[in-house]
């Protein structure tokens, strides 16, 4: 049972899992380790990630690589069909002005975003689950941290990632021996460490979902399925398969050596294995069917290559799509008895919608000029990074808003490309010639960057909906999207930029540009750090959630959302890592309840 | 999902003007229809990684010969041959512009109007100056000429135009010549190779630096 056409599917399956990323992945390895028989579809086109650019260089690929409309990302990130636009799939914003507008990026291809994402995977903390708790702002989840530790765990057992354990304030140790080595820092990583000390801003070792060495394929497998031996065996082999990184490559790229986190590299390949799994790519979601018993008997897609409806059948339904593609779904399975959308009884169906706080500094270190030749390639950047440090004078009110975020930062001796020597004029006071080749030589590795990382509190005005005319090319209704931030998120952005002009003069180094201080320009649009959750929350109430702590609908029973659409808050941390551990945990119970004979 | 899928792009920001054209709302809107005698086809959003390509196979170049030898006398003002390395024209600098004036997305057609204004300009200012068309000066006139405009903040107001022409060739020229293995050498670029494992900041240099790198714990 592998990659199956529309025609060749089962008429029956135990679940139906919509989408082939983070949640869908961990969702499809869950269940048939455990035995569950999957049918995964996915929008997308096939993937392998023996497709990968790695070691391909600049000079390979149209216009030295750079972004353009069809490869937002650069030609060379493994992203398929996807960015920015993607082909006959419009959306539409309710504004084009900067302050209002919100951008969806998409890929469709196996594995979705998780082929591209930045690999950083940090844990959310115990007060990033009860924000509301804290300072009376946003949703508190229905569930706490220690309820999801455990899978925390789980995921980096599985995936592999890197870190350590500092023992920071919300800012969570895992278990011994779920991580990873960091890597070794870079000369610019050890300035910012001791300049950053001077400020009172610990720079820390980054945790990101990448092989620093081999996973440990004799413990892990019993640890992660106990009682299970095929399950164990076949992880076992799949973990000894994975190769540790070559040290050299972005992993946006793709990894075809699978030593960073894709669904493709990790999750895939061992729920292959088990032949419970099912794969129907191409396969275009739009609605999810309803019995006469008002449960969810399936899911009609378009089959892309034929252009057809088709319907597939199973006892439960997990929707995995991406939170804005999940949200579109649902509300595209309208009914008689469910004309608002299905799972929207409480209304909030495509509300607080979140994405990350973004603002970025950079600036030039002349300590770091005309250094010797160095590999800083490293493990694809991220080995320092920055927690928040300031709970304690936030929750005293000194900060002026409520919630924190984390600096990410690099620099070194990069690949030279298309921007190794562009706009430097405010260095060079314009040189050209002999005297520019020597600029360049003595600049090249001296640029660090800074981007913040921030909490966007839920608020009513950002949310999506189904617009009322404009459909995609296979006829299916299409997301309009609202945005707006709060005074919270643009002082945090302006706080971003003071910060990490501070941190730049601290190191001796100068920036192109004063620090913006009004927030409202520091901040990026809505959806553009690409962490977009919410829109089908969790909570403890029906009338004011979407889903229950599981993330099974509270009004369909055997239909489960999988991922960053249940987020209720939108912690600085990025979403992939609880995305996995909130499936991984959704899927253990949606066993349990498979073996009770309840869904 | 934040690190790498910028990273290529990210680390230009500290310096870089062409951060703007890379991000800017342009890049992301539907492309508008390009002009004519462009190729209104880009390579698509699922092309083939594996191949090599030159200039002039995702779409056609669209330089005329005089503009081509114009292109290259002033790519190679910016970027002249040394001990260390050629010519920007000589590692192939001219078929990158070309390629480049040439894309159909429309920040690429942007740049266009800005490269092909620029050379119009050039001859325009040669001929008022030195009754000659640019690629007929000595040295001496061309560097006359590119004196004046090739920083934005110190050029006359009359001359911002023709600043901005320069200092976006520059990014187009230094742009090709750095991307390509003649530039890699150029700035001792040693990394793109696997390695058993990764050593980090070398000791003895930070410690030259004042980086005290044993206070560490980790590292």
């Amino acid at each position: 049972m592998p990659f199956v056409t529309a025609d060749s599917q089962q008429s029956q399956y135990d679940v139906i899992v919509v989408g082939s990323g983070a949640g869908g992945g961990q969702s499809a390895y869950t269940l048939c380790m455990d035995g569950a028989k999957v049918l995964m579809l996915e929008a997308g086109r096939n993937y392998s990630p023996t497709e990968s650019s790695m070691f391909r260089t600049p000079d390979l690929a149209p216009l030295a690589g750079v972004g353009t409309p069809d490869k937002p990302s650069g030609f060379f990130d493994a992203t398929v069909d996807g960015g920015w636009n993607v082909p006959g799939e419009p959306y539409v914003r309710e504004t084009e002005e900067d302050a209002g507008r919100f951008e969806w990026w998409r890929a469709r291809m196996l594995g979705g975003r998780t082929n591209h994402w930045g690999r950083i995977s940090l844990r959310n903390g115990p007060y990033d689950f009860k924000p509301r708790r804290r300072d009376g702002l946003g949703f508190d989840w229905p569930i706490d941290y220690a309820d999801v530790a455990p899978y925390y765990d789980k995921v980096e057992l599985l995936v592999g990632v890197y870190g350590t354990n500092e023992g920071l304030e919300n800012t969570p140790n895992s278990s011994p021996g779920c991580l990873l080595p960091p890597p070794k820092p870079i000369v610019s990583d050890y300035l910012v460490r001791e300049r950053g000390k001077r400020l009172g801003i610990p720079a820390i070792p980054g945790h990101r979902a990448v092989l620093t060495r081999a996973l440990d394929y004799k413990r892990s497998p019993a640890r992660l399925h106990p009682g299970n031996a095929k399950a164990q065996k076949i992880l076992a082999e799949d973990m000894r398969s994975r190769t540790p990184c070559l040290w050299a490559t972005p992993c946006g790229y793709g990894c075809a050596v699978r030593a960073n986190y894709q669904s493709t590299t990790v999750h895939l390949p061992p729920a292959l294995k088990t032949g419970n799994l099912d794969i129907t790519t191409d396969a275009m979601v739009y609605e999810v069917t309803l019995g006469k018993d008002g449960r969810a008997d399936g899911v009609n897609f378009i089959d892309r290559t034929t252009g057809k409806q088709r319907h597939a059948s199973a006892r439960v339904v997990i929707l995995a799509a991406s939170a804005c593609e999940t949200v579109r779904i649902l509300l595209n399975s309208r009914s008689p008895q469910f004309p608002g959308g299905l799972a929207n009884s409480s209304g909030k169906l495509g509300r607080y919608l979140m994405d990350t706080v973004g603002s970025t500094v950079g600036g030039q270190i002349p300590l770091l000029e005309s250094l010797p030749p160095l590999n800083e390639d490293a493990a694809g950047g991220h080995q320092l990074y920055v927690p928040w440090w300031l709970y304690q004078e936030q929750l005293a009110g000194k900060l002026g808003f409520a919630r924190g975020y984390h600096i990410e930062f690099g620099g070194g001796k990069r690949m030279p490309g298309y921007g190794t020597a562009a706009g430097i004029e405010w260095l060079t006071g314009g040189s050209y010639g002999a005297t520019f080749k020597q600029d360049v030589r003595r600049y090249y590795g001296s640029f660090v960057w800074f981007d913040g990382r921030g909490e966007m509190i839920p608020n009513e005005q950002s949310y999506c909906e189904i617009d009322s005319k404009v459909k995609d090319k296979w006829g299916i209704p299409v997301l309009r999207f609202h945005w707006q931030w709060s005074e919270h998120e643009r002082k945090q952005a302006a706080h971003m930029q003071r910060t990490f002009t501070d941190l730049i003069e601290a190191m001796g180094g100068k920036t192109r540009k004063p620090a913006e201080t009004d927030g409202a320009k520091a901040i990026e649009p809505g959806g553009s750090i690409i962490h977009e959750v919410g829109g089908a929350i969790m909570g403890a109430d029906p009338r004011s959630s979407v889903v229950n702590s599981w993330g099974q609908t509270w009004d369909v029973p055997n239909l489960f959302v999988a991922d960053g659409a249940v987020f209720a808050s939108n912690a600085d941390k990025n979403p992939t890592l609880t995305i996995m551990a909130l499936a991984w945990r959704a899927s253990d119970h949606i066993l349990e309840r498979m073996k009770r004979k309840e869904l | 999902m934040s690190l790498d899928r910028r990273t290529t792009l990210k680390w230009v920001l500290a310096a870089s003007a062409a951060w703007p054209l890379i991000r800017s709302g342009a890049a992301r809107a539907n492309p508008a229809p390009a002009p004519a005698g462009v190729d209104p086809n880009g390579y698509g959003s699922d092309p083939d990684l594996s191949k090599n390509y030159r200039p002039g196979e995702p779409w056609p170049l669209t330089l005329t010969a005089e503009q081509r030898r114009l292109s290259g006398i002033v790519s190679d003002l910016i970027i002249p041959a040394d001990d260390r390395s050629p010519s920007a024209s000589a590692m192939g600098v001219v078929d990158f512009i070309d390629e480049w004036v040439s894309a159909p997305y429309p920040d690429f057609q942007r740049d266009r109007g800005i490269v092909l204004g620029g050379f119009e300009w050039l001859d325009e200012e040669a001929q008022r100056r030195f009754g000659k068309a640019f690629t007929s000066l000595d040295a001496t006139g061309q560097h006359a000429i590119c004196d004046d405009i090739c920083d934005e903040s110190r050029a006359a107001r009359a001359l911002q135009e023709p600043a901005r022409f320069f200092a976006r060739y520059r990014d187009l020229t230094a742009g090709g010549f750095y991307s390509s293995p003649v530039g890699r050498k150029d700035l001792g670029y040693i990394g793109n190779v696997p390695l058993a494992s990764f050593d980090g900041a070398p000791p003895a240099l930070l410690e030259k630096l004042g980086l005290a790198w044993s206070r560490h714990r980790r590292g």
